[in-house]
Formats: C-alpha cells, structure tokens, sequence
C-alpha cells in the first residue's frame, strides 16, 4: 500500500516536472524571440547575431531544440553559460552547495526555534508569551526579507559591528567564520519562517490537548509532562514536520532576495545574475533544477507526513 | 485510611454539589444541590436528555473539569475521601488506583499513533507492575474482556480495529486497577445494538467478578433499566427523583420521567395507526436561567400556580425513593401533550418503487467489494418499509442506489411508478429527482451553516420545482409551517436552532419538491426521546398528509414497530427476511432477526441470543449462507455450502434460510401455527 503511494507520488512529481521544463523551455528559449539578438544587443552586427545562434543552436526548429535540451537534462547535461563560459551544471552545483550551507543553518536555527515557541504558545494558551509568539511570529513573517535583511545589517554590522553584513566568507575560511558570516542571513529567513512553523505547531498541540485521547490519558492518571511528550506531541507534530519538510524547496531554492542582499553565492544570486545578463542556458537550467529541489521537498513532506501516521502507512493492512 | 474505615464508607458520596461554567463574563449555574451515594458493588444510573449534566457531574468526579468549569460547593467523597481539594499527585493516585472511566466514543479515546499493547500496558506502569510483568498482565486484561486475539490485538493501532472491540480495550484499561468506582459514560452509544448488548453484558459480568461500584450515564432509559440498581434523573442541572430503577420506571413520581417514559415507544405502546406518541413540549432552559419554583415547571402538564414560586425540595416518597416535586402523588396523572388520535391515512397496494436483481461492487485496492447482492424490494404508495441490520450491512448503499448517488452493478432495475429509473442522478429528470428525497441522521452536518431556513428550504424548493419567486416563496413558508415552525425561524441559521428544529428543516427540505418516496437515514437517533417522539409523529402526519412512502433505516426496534408497515432485514449486502412489520415482530425470526430482537437492551437475558464476533468484511463473504458464521441455529453442511435464495415462505413473508418456517417456530419456542399446512404443498 505504502510502496503504491510512493510510486504514485513520485510519478505525480515527474510529470510536474515535466510540465515545468516544458514551461521554462518556452519562457527561455522561444518567448525571448531571437536569443542571439537579445545576447548582443541592437548594436550587434546580423552576422555576430547570426553565429551566435548557430553556435548556441536557438537557430533550429523549437521541438529540436527543446528535445536536445531536455534529452541533456537528464543525462546531467544543461549546455553552457554564456556569460561564464562554463558547464551550467557545475556552476549550478556550486551555488547549490552555498545554498545548502545556509539553508542548514537557517533549518538548525528555525526549527527547534519555531517547535518550542509553538508548543510553549499553545501550553500557555491565551497569555501573554502566547501572544507575543503568535503576533510577533505573525509580523515577521509578512515583513519582506528585503526589509528585516536591511534592518538586520543596519544593526548587528554596521552600528554594533558584531556579525559580517556580507554572508561570503573570505575563500580557505574554517568553518566557523563561515557560519558567522551565515548568521545574519540565516536570522532573516528564520524571521520569515518562525511565525508559519510556530503557529502550525500551536494549532497542532492545542487540538491534541483537546482530543479525547488526551482526556483518557489525564484521566488514566499518566503525570503531565509525560501526557504532553508522548500522548499530545506525537499527534500534533505531524502536520509541522509536513510543513517544515515542504520549505526545504523554499529555503535551498527560493533565495534571491536574501542572497543578493547579502552577497552570497547561492542559486538564488547566481539565477538571478542569468536573468540580468540574459545567460539563457544557465537560467533554464537553474529553474529547472530549483523546480525539482521543490518537488522533491513536497516529496518529502509527504512521505514524512504518511510514513509518521499509522492511520496511513498501515492503510489498507488490517 | 485503615481497611476499617474504607469498608464503612460508600463508594461515592456526592453531597450538595454545585457546579459553574464562566460563558463570556459571567459564571451560570451548571449544577445545583446534587446529592447521591453509590454503595458498594452497586451499579448507580444517572438518566436525562442531552444538556442535563450528566457529563459534568462525571467529570467534576473526576476532578477534570474544562478551564471555564469549577465546583462552587459540596464535596465529592470517594471512599471516604473528599476528592475536591486533592494534591496533583495524589489526584494521580487517585485515577491510577481508585476510579476510573470509559467514554462515549472509543474511536476517538485512544490515541491513533500508540499500539493498543502499549495504551493498556501504561496503566500497569502506572500502577507498579514490575516491567517483565506487563506484557502477560495486559494479556490477561484482553482475555478479560473476552478479545479472543489478545497479542494480535496489542498489536494493533486503534484505526484497525473496529467499535465494539475499542470499548473492550478502553474498559480493560478502566477495569485493570480493579477500581473502587468505574464510570461509564453513554459506553454504548453509537455502537451497533448487537455490540451494545455484548458490552453491557461484559460490564455487568466484570462488575460481578470484580465488585466494583458503577455509575453508569446514559441518555437510554431501556439502556439504564437494564444495567443499574438505582437511578437519578437529572434535569438542567437538578436532581428530580432519586430512587430504585425498578421504582422509578415502573412507579414513577416526577412528571418529567413520566414524560421521558411516554415519549419513547415500546411494543405496549400500540402502532402508529392506533396512536401518537406523546412528547414533552417546550426546552431546557438555557444554562445559569433565574428560574424561580420548579424548574421543570415551564414544561409540565401537571403545574399549578405553588410550582411556579416555590421550588420543591427533594422529598421522600414510598418504595424508598426521593421526587422533586410538590404533587409527585399526581406524577402518572398526567395529562397527554398530543392528541391520542392517530392521522388516518389511506394505504394502497400500487407499487410505487419496486428494485430488483439489485447488486453493488465496489473496487478496492483492485479487489471487488460486495457491498449489495441479490436484492428484491418493493415499496408501496404510502407504505412505511424499515430498513434494519447492523453496520456494514449495506442500508446506506441501498439508499445511495436508490438515490442514484452510487450507480448499481448492471442487470439492476430500478422502477418509479413502472417507470425504469435511471440508475445515476444526473440523467434522472427534476421530477425524478424531487421523487426520491433523503433526511440524514445528522442535521448539524447536512444543513449549510452560513445559510438561513428560509434560503435551505427554498433553495430547494427552486431547484426541485423551477417556479417564479412568489411561488418558491410561498411554498417554503407553507413547509414551515408543515413541519410545524413558526416564520419567526425563516431567517435562522442552523446554529440557532436545536436539534429538532434542524430536523424538522431537513425534513421540510426533503418535502420540498412533493416527493413519492423519502429516505429517513436514522433520522431521530441523534435526537432526545422528547424531540425523537415529536419528529416521529411529525413524520406519520406528513405520510398521512401527502401519500408518501418511507423507507427508513434504523438500528431502534422499538421506533421500527411502531413506525414501519413492513420490515426488510439485511445482512453482508442481502436481504434476509422481509415482511409486514407485524409478522416480522411476532416470528417465527430469520435467526439474524432474532438475535437482533434479543440484543434491544429492554429484553430479560435468559431469551438472549448472543452473536459472536463481527460482521464479516464484504470483500471475503463466508460461502453458502452469509451468516453461517455467526448463526446460533446453523444446522450442518448445507449452510457452509449453499446460499438459501430469498424465498417467500408465508403469503407476504420472505426469508433467506435453509430451515424450514416450522422447525424455525419449534426452535424459537412459539406455538404451532394455527392454520394447518396445506397437504399439497408438503
């Protein structure tokens, strides 16, 4: 039963993925109209134009083209940038990593952060810590990164000079003056986030402490605090640990603001340097693959979500 | 607390109780001057409709009242021991040892992410039991409560087993520190009656073989009449007569149980043709109202002026009971809300739906589900046919056929009026449509919240009859006022009503488009005996009004007698036996019909046919006869082998069973039947 579910879902997500690349070919390639005109600019003599678009091979018929590229795609291939001369999948993988680096700080930071404000909200239910969790979470979360990152630089390293305002380490760095670096950033994206996961993790507790199941376990005469970890938490925790898997795709992928703003080398400056530049290959191929980092993370959620609640991964196993 | 002491002292000794609830600023009165006492092994009832207080009295005993709840005064001795003024640990002692609960829903009072094993193993943690004794305690607790699979059992998560073995695995949990008092609150509500009378009489043998006291809740007289040696009954928050349960029913000195007693009907009370039910007209009032005199004054039809000023205390009446009433001696005088007189109506015998070769599969997880098979059915014009047999027996698919909500397994006919029926609802026409109308068991969840009355009956209305504004207008007050509401409710919503006011929209709803046959889902068994009776009466009325027919499907014996004309019988997808409501009643039974006769809880046990275990899962019917498994009269091969057809046995009188009617009426210990058999037909 389980083993269907997966199959099912992770067909659902190839076909989304499918749709995407098709999308991102069309938005890329064709829309663009004559790449190569759109590379050089008006100035560009129709002959430079012209080589350019052999060589990058947007002079053939759009369904040749896409299926070249989308043949490439799977083989690990996404062509070369155009501005950096280079493979898109090894600059891509580089920013990846970057990414990665300052998603795992900001998840290392956000997560315990959010699951214990969330369940100190709900066990405080209606008093004051619950509030100032509930609205400030709230707040922060609607505050644009553009705005908290700006304060936040303002702040901690241009007047108190405690952290780096650039999230790019010096090359050859140690570990720890890269995490440094990281903070300012990571603390951005925990503002965002901490609200959403917070109040999930609330609505989760406080429906668990009304559940009839909880009644039975008081009334049994199981003492507190062994009701709330075992009886409460392992019910009310589900619906966060779906949501905290499902902003993987948003914390590795979904960047741009926080990394500009902060300098750093991650897929979000590095897409969003292609689309300035109007580097086509290195943009598609950057969606592309930030399209199945969301996918995979949705993936994730779900199986997490599916394989944590009996009712589901025993389905159908009576 | 010496052993001594604890021997003198009753159970529970609730003294003076007074309770509140803070609703918005203000605190109102929940309960007042409650007294009781449950002595030793004895097995206490407390009875009364929804909105009483029968739960919070519970759980002011169990000390776990909601946030906005406190106990304003009295005490609460358990054993001896006041339990209102309790340290956290010792009230943790207190449910670890001496009291403990079973609910009204087990589906829900066990978590679903913890093995069964575990959820009962912690009570023996909590208790003391040394870690390598648990297993074989729980073990033994499961055997206990007589699950056959103990270990397969433990296994399990609650969401794979079914109702009636959840309430077991709860009550083995309450039962396992052999406590000096259980409660349990409404256990069997929502339970098939055939479950219900296996968990009653599991309590009533535990409580025997362990000695525990009991206080038993339940909204049920039939269900505490059966279970306990005293009862109270509880009126908004008020204790109206206390006494014992053969007294208090038989002999009742309250008004109010007078009236609970009358509204429910019963195989004295006589069929819908012969007489109305009675009902208690008027509310309860809402919670913390300044009433001054009796509370239940409002709605008694035995009040005088005193009443109205001076509130009865508690007083002492024969056959060592206490009434809160000034003219208790009057009680069984007093006079019927509705008119005896039945609604007459006309029957006829023109066929108005007739189903036949009726089957339904189902695919799941690409295996087929057997949900109907074989069904023959008809209903007349005006004819009441009731619907009955446990859960998983297929009533609602029935209905969802019939409805063109589900679409048959071909070679299913279905005829209005000799007219084929499409089998699916969208290539039905609107008059087919408004033809067949369904009223659901629960009106919380098939009325649209945000919606008024006014805007539920005359969407329906529009929909079904396609008229101008004037009309639909027109027609949806004259509902209102079929279904006996008042205009003042045409701009309420749901919320704003009580549960017999939404049913009654429902059912004026399902009216709106002059229908020829209305499907009643349960439609009372969410509903107190009070409302149930007007709802029932209501129904009768309509039916006597516009020629409907019903087919209503209901677990409740005693409302089939009174309310069906004829009774279809079904088990695992088929029909078993099908007859005039009477023959059906007065047997010789189909043997699944006697032992759903034998399960209502108002039987003497001696009769009782028990049914062993569950009914079997549709995918994987047992061979020959469907109930051979759990058939108390199977008499040999023939039944494992070959499926009886559905055979008309009596003029009008079907069954599904290899035993021949008369061994079934010397088995079933009824007299000879009167006619002798035609000496042709042997």
């Amino acid at each position: 039963m389980m083993g269907r579910f997966v199959l099912r879902r992770f067909g659902l997500a190839l076909i989304t993925l499918a749709l995407l690349s098709v999308l991102v070919f069309i938005g890329t390639q064709l829309l663009p109209g004559d790449v190569g005109r759109r590379v050089l600019g008006p100035f560009a003599t129709q002959e430079s134009v012209d080589a350019l678009n052999a060589r990058l091979g947007t002079d053939r018929p759009p369904l040749v083209q896409y299926t070249d590229w989308i043949g490439g795609a799977v083989t690990g291939d996404l062509g070369d940038s155009i501005t950096f001369a280079r493979p898109v999948t090894e600059l891509v993988g580089r920013a990846l990593i970057n990414s990665a680096k300052l998603a795992a700080l900001a998840f290392v930071i956000v997560v315990p952060l959010s699951i214990w404000g969330g369940i100190l909200a709900a066990l405080r239910r209606g008093r004051l810590i619950d509030r100032l969790i509930t609205v400030g979470g709230l707040s922060a979360t609607v505050i644009p990164e553009f705005v908290s990152g700006i304060v936040l630089i303002l702040i901690f390293a241009v007047t108190l000079g405690w952290l780096p305002g650039t999230a790019s380490a010096p090359r050859g760095s140690g570990f720890f003056t890269q995490m440094r670096h990281l903070l300012l950033p990571a603390i951005c994206l925990t503002l965002v986030l901490f609200g959403y996961i917070a109040r999930i993790t609330r609505a989760g507790v406080i429906e668990a402490m009304e559940a009839d199941y909880t009644r039975t376990a008081i009334l049994k005469g199981l003492p507190r605090r062994v009701v709330i970890r075992r009886e409460v938490l392992r019910n009310a925790l589900l619906p966060t640990i779906a949501v905290v898997a499902s902003q993987m795709g948003y914390l590795i992928g979904g960047l741009v603001v926080v990394e500009v703003l902060f300098s750093y080398q991650g897929i979000g400056q590095l897409l969003y340097s292609a689309a300035q530049n109007a580097d086509f290959p290195l943009l598609a191929g950057g969606v592309l693959v930030v399209g199945a980092m969301f996918q995979g993370s949705m993936l994730l959620a779900d199986l997490a979500y599916s394989w944590l609640n009996p009712r589901i991964r025993l389905a159908g196993s009576g | 607390m010496t052993a001594q002491t604890a021997i003198t002292h009753p159970a529970l000794e609730v003294r003076d109780l007074a309770l509140e609830y803070r609703i918005g600023p203000d605190w109102k009165s929940a309960l007042r001057d409650i007294n009781f006492t449950v002595e030793r092994g004895e097995s206490f009832g407390l009875v009364g409709e929804s909105g009483c207080g029968k739960s919070t009295v519970a759980m002011a005993i169990m000390h776990y009242l909601p946030r906005n709840g406190r106990v304003t005064q009295g005490s609460i001795r358990l054993a001896g021991r006041d339990v209102t003024d309790l340290s956290p640990r010792e009230l943790r002692d207190l449910r670890v040892n001496k009291i403990s609960m079973v609910y009204q829903n087990p589906g829900t009072a066990l978590n679903p992410s913890i093995r069964i094993g575990r959820q009962v193993e912690d009570v023996f943690e909590l208790m003391g039991v040394p870690a390598r004794e648990r297993e074989g305690r729980v073990r033994q607790v499961l055997d206990k409560v007589q699950i056959a699979d103990p270990i397969r059992v433990m296994r399990r998560y609650p969401h794979q087993l079914s109702g009636g073995m959840l309430q077991r695995v709860v009550i083995a949990m309450a039962i396992a520190s052999r406590p000096a008092l259980l409660i349990l609150d409404e256990p069997t509500t929502g339970l098939d009656a055939t479950v219900e009378a296996e968990v009653l009489d599991l309590v009533r043998d535990l409580r025997d073989e362990i000695g525990t006291s009991v206080l038993f809740i339940s909204h049920s007289l039939a269900v505490i009449r059966k279970m306990c040696d005293r009862v109270a009954v509880l009126y908004a928050g008020r204790l109206m007569a206390v006494g014992p349960t053969e007294e208090t029913f038989n002999n009742p000195s309250h008004p109010y149980t007078v009236g609970l007693l009358r509204c429910l009907p019963s195989p004295e009370t006589g069929r819908r043709d012969e007489t109305t039910l009675d009902t208690i007209p008027g509310f309860l009032p809402p919670l913390g109202a300044e009433i001054t005199g009796c509370i239940y004054a409002e709605r008694c039809g035995n009040v005088q002026d005193i009443c109205r000023e001076v509130e009865p205390e508690l007083i002492p009446v024969p056959g060592d009971s206490v009434s809160r009433c000034h003219f208790w001696d009057r009680a069984q005088e007093l006079p019927r809300t509705v008119p005896e007189a039945a609604p007459r109506r006309e029957r006829s015998e023109e066929t108005l739906l007739a189903i036949t070769n009726a089957s339904k599969t189902f695919v799941q997880d690409g295996a087929p589900v057997y949900a109907l098979h074989d069904i023959d059915l008809e209903i007349r014009v005006g004819e009441t046919v009731a619907l009955v047999g446990e859960s998983g027996s297929g009533k609602s698919t029935l209905a969802k056929v019939l409805l063109g909500i589900h679409a048959p397994d071909d070679g299913t006919v279905i005829a209005l009026s000799g007219k084929g029926l499409s089998a699916k609802v969208a290539q039905r026409t609107q008059g087919e449509i408004g033809a067949i109308q369904m009223v659901f068991q629960n009106p919380d969840s098939a009325l649209n919240r945000r919606h008024s009355v006014r805007r539920i009956i005359g969407r329906a209305v529009r929909l079904l009859r396609r008229e101008g504004r004037k009309e639909t207008d027109d027609r949806t007050k004259n509902l209102m006022r079929e279904v006996r509401m008042g205009s003042q409710h045409l701009l309420a919503k749901p919320r704003q009503l009580s549960g017999g006011l939404k049913q009654r929209v429902a059912i004026a709803r399902a009216f709106a488009g002059t229908p020829a046959l209305v499907i009643c889902d349960e439609p009372t068994s969410a509903l107190d005996v009070s409302v149930q009776a007007a709802i029932i009466n209501l129904l009768a009325e309509l039916q006597a009004e516009e020629n409907v027919s019903y087919l209503f499907i209901s677990h409740d014996l005693n409302v089939v007698r009174y309310i069906a004309d004829r009774v279809a019988v079904m088990y695992l997808g088929r029909l078993m036996e099908v007859g005039s409501s009477p023959r059906v009643f007065a047997g010789p039974h189909h043997p699944y019909t006697e032992a759903l006769l034998s399960a209502s809880p108002d039987l003497e046990e001696d009769t009782r046919i028990r049914l062993e275990g569950e009914i079997p899962a549709a995918s994987n019917p047992p061979s020959g006869c469907v109930f051979q498994t759990r058939c108390p009269r199977k008499i040999g091969v023939i039944c494992e082998t070959v499926e009886p057809p559905l055979e008309e046995a009596e003029p009008g009188w079907f069954k599904r069973c290899h035993i021949p009617i008369e061994e079934l009426r010397l088995l079933q210990g009824q007299p000879p039947a009167e006619v002798t058999a035609d000496p042709a037909t042997t």
